[in-house]
């Protein structure tokens, strides 16, 4: 406390020296607010503007229709079997990586960030020469009548491909940042691996997994590149929302086509919500940490 | 329970962190692992905690095997430098934790616990404290709490790692003598890792010198600081000057100084190494039969005693520690000639390099 008030004091005597005069501070933070307002709030407010063009009866008109509400469905599907498993992937690989030291360990952390290095249409692609009819086990599945491509599991594959990392990318750094002494106290004090898991790792990281979790949501359900090589684009089948965005608006029916993607829009700002939350909540404990060294 | 180590080796990578130590800790000790950073203690420490498993060699609790023993199942508590509490949960559940992970059938009720609790929390003097979470506590407090989570469980051996090490001069020595006096009233085996002389030479029952993997010496604390085995103990513990020289036969004639040697008795002319305490040196105005001549370079009178830093006329530097009184008595100015007379010197034959 002391110290800090010192240096308050040290930091107010020198601020003149130390930083820039008033107009280039202004300067910087309206150039970087134009700069926000013109590439993002505008266009977001577009989506919603040309989504309400004709009204709110037209809105949910253009929502209730039969394909857009199989493109939300297959949609909803696809993320909650995405999320759990690469929530479940993602915890354990940055346990391992985090808590162990094990030969291959870098080369396991290069493989997780392969999807976020790779064009989602390559993605896309690989499922498609593995699993399509031309591909290396397409005759095998077509004999025993099991469709994957152009169908609801190619379109999941691709999704949990791409989102891969996001989990665990958020949690390796965090847990490695914690170290493994608290897991070690709690083995000496008797308690088994899972409890110690759940009582002293989790609490830790409880809001680093929230903002893993958030952002791998956003991406399965906004992916379009490597959906959109695998799904075929079979209308009120194989769907999408941001297929579905693109149809309709190739269909010149703009206002539907601002309807659906509003709800993207929609998503993005709760995403953008929870995630200052969580992180938030993170540097909280960070803080905590540290105080504690 | 008694600890007994057999022939324990362990390396990180290329690194040798243990090599062949073996060690007996007995029933109810306090035993010191003292050390340089790297000399492998706390690796030991670690192994009998099973928190590292050991390449070769065995570990036994009470002469019944545990190398491969699962942590949780070796009633060992341990105590981190850092404290390692856990920061999400209040001083209290810290405490109770070890109690309440413990299977069904064995774990105790909520009164129970409660009680158990409060008492360690006399113990270590926070009882109004229980409802703090670990980061508003100062580092002594958290490491008085470490310590009772690790008591809470009662475990058969408590094994500390450099548990002072992160904690300021004052704090340490009175968390030191609070853990001698608690381990008199509770005897349960007891292994610390340190690398602080003073710390182990104060606390322990039994202190063991570590360096680079290997035990060098292990004895009672006056054991180890009267009598050192090796030259590296010698220079471990306490401040000592060398003198250099050649034995020969049980004779040793050091820079002036003819002594007899009876360790090195077979000894041929060999180049040897003779090491003095700093307080073993006497300072005498006056030449006298095994004095060296020497000239006062600095004094520094901070405390009970008196630091004297001589050089002789070969240029080599000497340290003294005078009682102020003695000091006092010779009025010693820098520059004056006087002559030093070690009162004790252990001669090792020179294989080793400092």
């Amino acid at each position: 406390m002391q110290v800090g008030r010192v240096l308050k004091k040290h930091n107010q005597r020198g601020g003149g020296s130390t930083s820039e005069p008033a107009w280039v501070r202004y300067l910087l933070v309206t150039v970087a607010l134009i700069f926000l307002a013109l590439f993002l709030l505008l266009p977001l407010a577009a989506v919603f503007a040309q989504a309400l063009d004709k009204g709110w009866e037209a809105y949910l008109e253009a929502l209730k229709e039969p394909d857009t509400l199989s493109a939300i469905r297959l949609t909803l599907t696809t993320a909650a079997v995405c999320v759990p498993l690469n929530l479940f992937f993602g915890i354990v690989a940055s346990w391992a990586i985090a808590k162990f030291n094990f030969r291959g360990k870098s080369f396991l952390i290069t493989l997780i960030d392969l999807p976020f290095s790779v064009s989602p249409v390559v993605s896309g692609l690989i499922y498609v020469l593995i699993f399509g009819l031309q591909g290396w086990l397409g005759p095998w599945l077509q004999d025993h009548d099991i469709k994957i491509i152009f169908a609801v599991p190619g379109i999941i594959l691709a999704t949990v491909f791409v989102t891969f990392p996001f989990v665990a990318r958020e949690l390796i750094p965090l847990m490695e940042a914690q170290g493994r002494e608290e897991e070690e106290a709690a083995l000496t004090l008797g308690a088994s691996g899972l409890q110690t898991f759940f009582r002293v790792t989790f609490p830790n990281i409880k809001w680093g997994i929230l903002y893993g979790v958030i952002l791998c949501n956003a991406r399965a359900m906004g992916e379009f590149g490597a959906v959109s090589v695998v799904s075929g684009h079979v209308r009120g089948s194989t769907n999408t929302i941001p297929l579905q965005v693109e149809i309709l608006y190739n269909e010149y029916s703009y206002a539907a086509a601002f309807a659906v993607a509003s709800l993207l829009a929609l998503l993005a700002l709760v995403t953008l919500a929870v995630k200052t939350a969580a992180e938030w909540k993170m540097q909280q404990t960070v803080t905590v940490s540290e105080k504690e060294r | 329970m008694s600890i007994d180590i057999e022939a324990v080796s362990k390396t990180f990578g290329s690194f040798s962190a243990l090599s062949d130590v073996s060690l007996k800790v007995p029933s109810g000790e306090l035993v010191a692992l003292l050390g340089p950073s790297g000399s492998g203690k706390t690796s030991l420490l670690r192994i009998i905690a099973g928190l590292e498993t050991p390449d070769s060699g065995r570990i036994l609790f009470d002469g019944v095997e545990a190398t491969n023993r699962q942590v949780k199942d070796r009633q060992v508590g341990f105590v981190f430098q850092h404290y390692a509490l856990f920061r999400h949960m209040t001083v209290f559940d810290n405490i109770a934790f070890g109690l309440t992970v413990k299977p069904k059938k064995e774990r105790p009720g909520k009164q129970e616990i409660k009680d158990k609790v409060h008492s360690l929390l006399k113990l270590i003097q926070l009882e109004q404290l229980a409802d703090r979470y670990p980061g508003q506590l100062s580092g002594g407090q958290r490491q008085r709490v470490a310590l009772a989570r690790a008591l809470a469980v009662e475990p058969q051996v408590l094994l500390l790692d450099e548990p002072f090490g992160a904690l300021d001069a004052k704090v340490r020595v009175e968390l030191r003598r609070w853990l001698r006096r608690l381990h008199d009233e509770i005897h349960v085996t007891s292994v610390f890792v340190t690398h602080d002389q003073e710390e182990a030479l104060e606390v322990a029952d039994r202190i063991v010198v570590m360096n680079q993997g290997q035990i060098e010496q292990q004895g009672t604390p006056s054991e180890v600081y009267d009598r050192p085995a090796t030259p590296f103990v010698y220079d471990f513990l306490g401040n000592v000057n060398l003198f250099k020289g050649r034995v020969h036969e049980g004779t040793a004639q050091m820079g002036g100084i003819k002594l007899s040697s009876p360790e090195n008795a077979s000894a041929n002319d060999a180049p040897a190494v003779g090491y003095v305490r700093s307080h073993d040196i006497a300072i005498e105005r006056d030449s006298s039969e095994g004095a060296l001549k020497a000239e006062v370079r600095y004094l520094l009178s901070v405390g009970p005693l008196v630091r004297v830093d001589l050089s002789l006329p070969d240029g080599g530097p000497i340290e003294v520690d005078l009682p102020r009184d003695e000091a006092d008595k010779l009025g010693l100015k820098v520059g004056d000639q006087v002559f030093a007379r070690p009162r004790k010197m252990r001669v090792f034959v020179d294989d080793y390099q400092i």
